[in-house]
């Protein structure tokens, strides 16, 4: 940004932001444009492939109640999942960071594990919790946040260059120290790219894990009947229900982001 | 060791376990309490190393090191130094002003006290103004001269400073060296002052410890005998080319024939 392009300029600012969104605030009415009169009318795609936007739309709004009460049950689901699995995950891998052997032992495991299709699992889960518990889906939801977030917390806990850590020893820190001071604000950058992955594969977890029972009420369930009954309007209203609630859990934790590690170069230059 | 030793190593050595690299090999060295002392010497002499010995970040293999009295490991524990890298070595999550505190924070110091402790460091430093800057907007002149500020900031009795103007231009090198002496000067303290450029060593120093490598070890000392303060003036005075010279034949006669002026050598290999 030019230095003449000071914050105290709110019209200049306003403008070059419009400039900046416009492009793809165009896609978006485009793609909006194709959805509604391109697709059904004049390439005839059938309404059971994709329904008309204003369907949809409808759907929304016929069936609010029910998908609000979904979309609830299930941002639950995603939300304790992503809490305790990356709760889990950054406690590890602080354990791990501190106790480089047991971490060098267990590593090759984490990433091995990390490859796993945890989306398999779904079904099993009902087995260990119950059919109608939320716990499954908080199980996967939390399994899926683990491994993203443990590995990278654990690289940026320790890629911190010698000689900070050298600086530290010549003020005779103790590790505890070492890591309030150093490790853990040096580790934030990556845990948050890491926790913004883990907010969209714990929607994931949480919907795929509908699929396999718990609430009768839940978003996963309400697509998978709609379609059942060939409510395809319904069923896409769920999922736009489901992607507006992965980007705002996903814009939250961008914002959480801006406000923690504000200091860091990236965020502050994009910002500015 | 007199009682005005601020660091006394008698018999050093220290040898690498991976490779059985030599690094350092009977070091005898008494630095005295106001001295400003260089390590030079070519890539892999070992003086990086020798530093990190005296600052008890690296264990010697043999011998001792005593710090203020005391084993280097005790002069650690007491914070009685403090240290400046080549790179700055500042937190990026911390301002400047947070960078400058940080080890008053681990001394326990109050805040009001801290705070008034960082602006006269950065007085002193002529950063001020500066306290709410995050280190990657500043200069690396600038970045530098807060790692001096950190170091300074509690009063130690001795400085260690690995090639801390290593990474800087030729013009910002000169201004620091000035500085320094002054800081030196203002503070009193004791300054152990590693770098591979002869014209800094002899500029800067009270005594120049001339290393060689593999193994490392001291092969002389040469006592610098220019005025104090010295001044942009100093560096065109007859004796000032003569000790560069004499140094210069030292370390070739070490064997360091590959050792050209810092400004042609930004890079030194690990020590």
């Amino acid at each position: 940004m030019s230095v003449l392009a000071t914050p105290g300029a709110p019209r200049g600012r306003v403008a070059e932001r419009a400039r900046y969104w416009l492009p793809a605030i165009v896609v978006f009415a485009l793609g909006l444009a194709a959805w509604q009169w391109l697709l059904p009318d004049v390439l005839h795609v059938e309404s059971f492939l994709l329904p008309r936007f204003s369907d949809v739309l409808g759907a929304l709004r016929d069936e609010r109640s029910a998908l609000a009460r979904g979309a609830w049950i299930t941002f639950k689901e995603a939300f304790g999942g992503f809490v305790i699995g990356s709760g889990v995950a950054f406690l590890s891998a602080l354990v791990l960071a501190r106790w480089r052997p047991f971490g060098n032992a267990l590593m090759p495991y984490m990433i091995a594990a990390n490859a796993i299709p945890i989306i398999a699992f779904a079904p099993i889960t009902n087995a260990w919790f119950g059919i109608l518990s939320p716990w499954s889906k908080i199980t996967i939801a939390a399994v899926l946040c683990f491994f993203p977030v443990l590995v990278n917390t654990l690289r940026g806990l320790t890629s911190v260059d010698p000689e900070s850590i050298e600086l530290m020893r010549s003020y005779a820190a103790r590790e505890s120290s070492v890591f309030r001071r150093v490790r853990i604000p040096n580790s934030l950058p990556y845990v948050f790219t890491a926790l913004k992955v883990a907010s969209v594969l714990a929607m994931i977890g949480a919907v795929v894990g509908d699929y396999f029972g718990g609430s009768t009420q839940a978003l996963g369930v309400v697509i998978l009947s709609s379609v059942a009954l060939s409510h395809y309007e319904v069923a896409w209203a769920a999922i736009l229900v489901a992607s507006v609630l992965g980007l705002a859990f996903y814009a939250s934790i961008s914002l959480v982001e801006r406000y923690v590690v504000g200091w860091h170069p990236s965020v502050t230059r994009r910002a500015s | 060791m007199t009682d005005a030793s601020v660091v006394s190593l008698r018999g050093l050595s220290k040898v690498f376990p991976r490779g059985g690299v030599t690094a350092l090999q009977d070091i005898d060295l008494e630095i005295e309490r106001g001295e400003f002392v260089s390590l030079i010497g070519p890539s892999g002499c070992g003086k990086s190393t020798l530093l990190r010995v005296v600052g008890d970040i690296v264990e010697p293999s043999a011998g001792e090191a005593i710090v203020n009295g005391k084993p280097a490991r005790r002069a650690r524990l007491d914070r009685d130094y403090g240290i400046v890298f080549q790179a700055p070595v500042l937190y990026d999550w911390r301002t400047v002003a947070k960078n400058i505190s940080l080890p008053l924070e681990m001394l326990g110091w109050s805040r009001a006290r801290r705070a008034e402790r960082v602006q006269e460091m950065l007085d002193l430093v002529e950063l001020t103004g500066f306290e709410g800057y995050h280190p990657w907007q500043l200069s690396g002149g600038m970045q530098q001269r807060v790692s001096i500020a950190r170091a300074l900031s509690f009063s130690p009795a001795l400085l260690l400073m690995d090639e801390p103007f290593g990474a800087l231009d030729e013009m910002t090198r000169e201004r620091l060296n000035m500085e320094l002496l002054r800081i030196w000067r203002e503070t009193g303290s004791t300054v152990v002052f590693v770098t591979h450029s002869i014209s800094e060593a002899v500029f800067l120093s009270t005594r120049a410890v001339v290393m060689s490598p593999r193994p490392g070890r001291i092969t002389s000392v040469v006592p610098i005998d220019l005025a104090q303060p010295r001044t942009n003036a100093t560096r065109e005075q007859p004796r000032f080319f003569e000790l560069v010279t004499q140094v210069r034949e030292l370390l070739h006669m070490t064997g360091a024939d590959e050792i050209v002026e810092p400004a042609l050598a930004p890079e030194e290999g690990l020590e």
